[in-house]
């Protein structure tokens, strides 16, 4: 935790942030940078942070290690936080096709994190081997935990009906499969009904008043059916959340700056370090300010990492560290307030 | 090591294809030199009366469309005869600098591409600064001044290195506009040009215009585009398709009649500093300095001065994404301005490529664009052709001078050649992951 004159350091970085477009210099205001400027909340200071990478799709090295370098990259980031992150959480598709080179690439980077690893799978890391690897390095995709007077649950949103036994798939194919956008061939992502139970009993001991944070791959709503940014039980799901009056789900999955509210659930998508998503034709939440059309002359731009604060009513700030831009911060306040309050700042640029 | 047999021949055939006149002035140049080794100012002077003979200066100079010129020239400093006569008298003026040593010409010398071909200049009292000067030549299109962009036009840029403590080191504005008024000459001239005493404004507003003058966009590579299809050999011809091809050179160093320089006017980081500075810690330091004192002139100081000037446009946005990067820099008349990069640390259009051709230096904040490009050595000696057709005929004598120099310099000397990342044999990210092994 740090002091009182970092908030007000924040404060103004923040307002300079959304004067930026239009000025090329802003006298006197104090930046910070993102990593030094988050030491508190707006009010009553955070509880505790956590810090995130999500969705870096390595592949083989002589295809590609840009994606290698970029989840490194992530890594230092999170590393040089000061004051330290309580853990990292990594989003899921760590691989791009599940392979084992793959896999154990990104297992290798991750051991160079300082803080403590929580880890999401994601449908890039399951459908070649049904997550044997995956398992095998991080243990089971399901789980929760407790911190600091927080439930974490962390799920397994990228479970599909099986499409491939019927047509003969090979492991590879089924994996492409999955991999792709806009094929009719895979079937929608779902929590599904075996997990949903477990979800409703992990969850019985908690008050309605208890912080409860729910890690997804995919958003736990329906935004784009073609492009799998979809779960397709989501409404079972939110029925299991609806009660807690402090609930917020986080997703990987859709690469961009996703912000939405359903009732009390906050949901909050994370930057990839491998590319950005354009935004889907249709679905995008009225609450998302969008990330501005990302530059094609630089792979870093629209991907990122950032982090989470966790304040003591149990709301939370998402933070966006945006490699090629001023971070973005999507406050509690500004969902609580269903938008009205304290909003990120508008991009200088047209989404898409 | 560089293959003996690398066909160069046709790169020699290129640059003697025009015949002129070979510049007396430069030949003298060799002989006498100023104090900080700059060719005199009486020497530089008549070489810029061969380069640019009397003309209409209230007009867009030739090769460059009006409608783009109109464009840079301010409001407030439309071009006069009486104004760029002014800021020529003042480009050459050594008593602009508190020991009366520099002027502009000392490190924008006009026998030497309007640079000092130095890796770092020299200021008064031998201070070194921190910074590569850039070529004045067509900075006139540029939209930021300085590699980092902290001065918005040439009026403004002008006025800095006068007041900056390592280049000329005027104590203050009041000082500087005394210096100039004291002398009556100069009184009239500034009333003549702008119709009131001397400003420091005014100062850097007639420097400016005479700047603006500077323009040399006739090229080989030019006259190509323009239909002469024997401009430029087949080497070159080849290297411009690598350019805008395998070695990626065109997506920051846009290059086309509307955008005639060669930059993209955007900051990049290509990992130049990254050989020997810790980004992380240095912008840690800056964000403090910045804090204490924010100025313009203080952000001058800091940027020449100390190794925090090696965060480029950093230190002027105080945006991470800007760590490291500096302005693309112009590509007309690259082969005169060496050595290259903000500090530079590259002796030869060579070692350029040497650097990019392994894709950059590994650093955190590298630009998302650059890649190692596995250019074969014909491949970096193409590009390297192309480069040295940019070049304006006028300044032929010295590009046939440069051709060989760092031809010479590159055949003794590759120390940024690094053929194992150039083809991905290895990859720096491993080095750090798996210790080197695989």
């Amino acid at each position: 935790m740090r002091a009182a004159p970092d908030r007000s350091d924040r404060r103004a970085f923040l307002k300079r942030a959304s004067a930026a477009a239009a000025a090329t210099a802003v006298p006197g205001a104090l930046f910070t940078p993102v990593r030094i400027a988050l030491g508190a909340g707006e009010a009553g200071g955070a509880a505790f942070r956590f810090a995130y990478i999500s969705d870096s799709h390595l592949y083989g090295r002589d295809l590609n290690d840009r994606f290698a370098r970029a989840l490194l990259r992530a890594v230092d980031d999170v590393n040089a936080l000061d004051p330290k992150p309580d853990f990292v959480f990594y989003g899921g598709d760590l691989a791009q096709l599940g392979q084992e080179h793959e896999l154990d690439l990104g297992a290798r980077i991750l051991e160079r994190l300082k803080a403590p690893l929580r880890i999401m799978v994601g449908e890039h890391d399951w459908y070649l081997d049904m997550g044997a690897r995956w398992q095998k390095l991080f243990g089971k995709p399901t789980y929760s935990f407790d911190h600091k007077g927080v439930h974490f649950v962390v799920l397994n949103s990228v479970i599909e009906a099986d499409f491939w036994t019927r047509r003969g798939m090979t492991p590879m194919e089924r994996m492409l499969t999955v991999a792709g956008l806009d094929n009719g061939v895979q079937s929608p992502f779902t929590v599904g009904a075996p997990q949903r139970e477990w979800l409703q009993k992990d969850l019985e001991p908690l008050s309605d008043e208890a912080p409860l944070v729910v890690f997804s791959h995919s958003p736990l709503y329906k935004l784009y059916k073609n492009w799998n940014f979809w779960t397709d039980d989501a409404e079972e799901v939110q029925a299991i959340l609806k009660r807690f009056r402090k609930a917020t789900v986080i997703h990987g999955h859709t690469h961009q700056l996703l912000t939405h509210r359903i009732g009390n659930i906050h949901f909050h998508g994370l930057l990839s370090t491998a590319w950005p998503w354009p935004y889907a034709p249709q679905g995008v939440p009225e609450l998302t300010i969008q990330m501005s059309r990302p530059d094609p002359f630089n792979s870093n731009d629209g991907c990122g990492d950032g982090e989470v604060c966790v304040h003591a009513d149990g709301r939370l700030d998402t933070i966006y560290n945006l490699w090629n831009r001023n971070p973005i911060t999507v406050s509690r306040r500004y969902l609580d307030s269903g938008g009205a309050e304290d909003a990120p700042p508008k991009p200088n640029r047209a989404s898409y | 090591m560089r293959r003996p047999d690398a066909p160069r021949a046709a790169v020699g055939a290129v640059l003697c294809a025009a015949t002129l006149l070979l510049p007396v002035a430069a030949a003298l140049a060799a002989e006498a030199k100023g104090p900080h080794g700059e060719a005199p100012m009486d020497v530089q002077q008549r070489e810029l009366d061969r380069l640019l003979p009397p003309t209409d200066v209230t007009n867009a100079p030739a090769g460059l469309d009006p409608v783009v010129w109109a464009a840079f020239v301010p409001k407030d400093n439309a071009m006069t005869p009486a104004r760029v006569a002014l800021g020529r008298k003042l480009y050459f003026d050594p008593r602009l600098s508190k020991d009366g040593t520099v002027s502009c010409a000392t490190c924008h010398d006009v026998t030497r591409g309007f640079t000092d071909q130095r890796p770092t200049s020299e200021g008064i009292r031998k201070q070194i600064g921190k910074r590569n000067a850039p070529t004045v030549l067509n900075s006139v299109l540029l939209q930021t001044l300085f590699l980092d962009g902290r001065s918005p036009t040439l009026d403004h840029q002008a006025m800095m290195p006068i007041l900056n403590p390592i280049e000329m080191g005027i104590p203050d504005e009041a000082s500087a506009v005394k210096v100039v008024a004291s002398d009556p000459a100069y009184a009239k001239a500034f009333r003549d040009a702008y119709g009131r005493d001397v400003t420091m404004q005014d100062i850097g507003r007639a420097i400016g215009a005479f700047e603006r003058t500077l323009v040399f966009l006739d090229s080989p590579f030019r006259r190509y585009v323009e239909g002469d299809a024997g401009a430029l050999s087949a080497d070159a011809r080849a290297g411009l398709d690598l350019f805008n091809g395998k070695a990626r050179c065109v997506t920051c160093h846009h290059l086309s009649p509307s955008n005639p320089l060669g930059t993209d006017n955007r900051f990049h980081n290509i990992g130049v500093s990254a050989r020997h500075q810790d980004f992380e810690k240095l912008a840690v330091r800056a964000v403090k300095a910045l804090q204490e004192d924010a100025s313009e002139k203080r952000l001058d100081e800091l940027a020449l001065g100390t190794d925090l000037g090696e965060l480029g446009r950093f230190m002027v946005t105080k945006n991470r994404a800007d760590i490291g990067a500096f302005r693309t820099s112009i590509l007309l008349n690259v082969a005169i301005t060496p050595p290259y990069m903000h500090d530079g640390s590259l002796p030869t259009l060579w070692d350029v490529m040497d650097h990019y051709n392994k894709g950059g230096e590994a650093n955190a904040f590298l630009d998302g664009g650059v890649e190692p490009l596995a250019l074969t050595e014909s491949e970096i000696d193409q590009v390297v052709a192309f480069l040295f057709s940019l070049t304006d005929r006028r300044f032929e004598a010295e590009n046939r001078r440069q051709l060989e120099a760092q031809r010479a310099a590159a055949a003794k000397s590759r120390a940024f050649r690094d053929d194992a990342l150039a083809n991905r044999k290895r990859l720096p990210f491993e080095d750090r992951v798996m210790g080197g092994g695989r």
